[in-house]
């Protein structure tokens, strides 16, 4: 598995979209012909996986709100990122969108 | 006062069912093409008995709220309807994801556009053989494959994730390394490689479309060596023809519990066969509501769970995996829907199936009766 750079910025490719499903209770992320159940750190990820964030912004953000170990995060993050690419769930562009002249 | 007495309706006092999570919508059964096995019902329904737009736009506001959280916008062929991208982007505004059945011919790149400005989240698109001498034989329709690898070059340029769907049989059963091809080269990231379902149509078709058993376990053996070579490029979905298998499909994942499919005239069916089973009774969504149809409608109680099971399936270990498998091979081959499947090893007619099957592949009838509106002259 590769891991992501820090720098990077990921996005749910189209055709994968999360959502909190009221039904049931739960958040969902729905990809053709699948329904995938993340659990609840998956989904505090996911939620910030939105195409502006890098994944070190992502690492920072979910180690202030929830006062936690950063390297502990960093490694939570950076394997399940690197899952969700392998899977192809996921894109990552070396910048934000909007910010590729920089 | 003995009024709480009263003992209430057999009715509510059934658990709720849990909420189904896709939905299958023909909006249509309009299609420019002909396949000798599809999955529509031989008694195909005329334009003028098509739902509304706004009808559709109710069922699917209903259907978001009875939890449903896929639509698969199928047919015939589903752009044959106008509205279409009107549907799509009300199915987004409720939050379901929406998935485009298409068999692409005859659709401009214009009309695709507009799709994906809709919002639609996913494209699978048929393909009835893997060349196009292939494709236009089964589909009878001259020209039909090179229209289909025009619509699928335009869907990866507008950047929607494409899935390829081939059904198989005896004739285009050996193209299943080069429909892989095809897939890889079109830049699909999924692949459906289905076998033929025989009720309806392919029924009819059955002598000319049954495989040989060698070729069923060959192909078995194609399928899983490309799955391990294409592992993280190309996802393959193979549904495997349940013939020449020891235990039946989990037909639907048992019937009434995870979806529903309602048909262009707006009856509601647990599966898309169902109306092969004559015994049934179906509600529609022009008297009923969605929620009201997945409770409360006969045909979704009539096999739910185990209780309406056979005894071979309710004293065995699998009943809650393979849910007795398909009640409409069971109506087509046994006479009788709430018979185990004759798939399965264990029925006594399991022997009979085979013996057919056997027969059909190698018959000698290789013509099609087209998929087509039947007039009086075929009846
Ligand atoms: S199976 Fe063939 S004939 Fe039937 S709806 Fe699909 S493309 Fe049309
Ligand atoms: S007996 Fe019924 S439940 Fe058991 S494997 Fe066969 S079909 Fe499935």
């Amino acid at each position: 598995m590769t891991v992501i750079p820090a720098t990077a910025v990921p996005r749910l490719v189209r055709g994968v979209r999360l959502r909190h499903d009221e039904a049931r209770g739960q958040w969902v992320l729905l990809a053709p012909e699948r329904v995938l159940n993340p659990d609840p750190v998956a989904v505090e990820i996911l939620k910030k996986v939105d195409g502006t964030r890098s994944v070190e912004v992502i690492i920072d953000e979910l180690v202030s709100a929830f006062t936690v170990d950063r390297e502990r995060v960093a490694s939570d993050v950076d394997a399940f990122l690197a899952g969700l690419k392998e899977k192809g769930l996921i894109e990552t562009m070396p910048s934000p969108i909007g910010d590729a002249a920089s | 006062m003995n009024v709480i007495a009263e003992p209430r309706p057999a009715v509510s006092t059934r658990p709720a069912p849990p909420a189904p999570y896709g939905m299958l919508a023909e909006l249509t059964h309009r299609c420019p093409l002909q396949c000798p096995y599809c999955s529509n019902p031989v008694e195909l329904d005329r334009r003028n008995v098509e739902l509304d737009t706004e009808t559709w736009l109710r069922v699917f506001s209903e259907a978001a709220r009875l939890g449903v959280l896929q639509v698969h916008l199928s047919g015939g062929e589903p752009t044959a309807r106008r509205d279409l991208e009107a549907m799509i982007r009300h199915c987004v505004e409720v939050g379901l994801y929406t998935n485009l059945i298409t068999a692409g011919v005859g659709l401009t790149p214009e009309r695709l556009a507009a799709i994906s400005e809709a919002g639609i989240d996913h494209v699978q698109l048929s393909f009835q053989g893997a060349d196009a001498a292939m494709t236009d034989h089964v589909s009878n329709f001259k020209g039909a494959h090179e229209r289909k690898l025009a619509v699928a070059r335009e869907v990866r340029r507008l950047g929607l994730p494409l899935t390829v769907n081939s059904v198989v049989h005896r004739a285009n059963i050996e193209q299943i390394p080069a429909f892989i091809e095809l897939a890889l080269e079109l830049g699909a990231k999924r692949i459906e490689i289905a076998h033929a379902q025989y009720y309806g149509w392919a029924l009819r078709n059955r002598q000319a479309l049954m495989p040989t058993r060698e070729q069923v376990f060959r192909a078995l053996d194609v399928v899983e060596e490309a799955r391990v070579r294409l592992k993280g490029r190309l996802t393959i979905d193979a549904v495997v023809p349940d013939y020449y298998a020891r235990y039946p499909k989990p037909c639907m994942n048992g019937w009434g519990r995870q979806s529903l499919n309602v048909t262009p005239s707006g009856k509601v069916l647990p599966c898309h066969a169902a109306e092969t089973i004559p015994s049934l009774e179906f509600w529609n969504v022009r008297e009923h509501s969605l929620q009201e149809i997945w409770v409360e409608s006969p045909a979704f109680n009539a096999f739910r769970g185990t209780d309406w099971m056979p005894e071979l399936c309710r004293s065995c270990e699998r009943k809650e995996i393979d849910w007795g498998g398909c009640r409409c091979q069971a109506m087509a081959i046994a006479g009788d829907a709430a018979e185990t499947d004759p798939a399965c090893h264990k029925s006594p007619l399991h022997a009979h199936l085979l013996a057919l099957a056997e027969e059909d592949s190698h018959s000698r009838v290789n013509g099609y009766d087209y998929r087509r509106y039947l007039t009086e002259r075929d009846q």
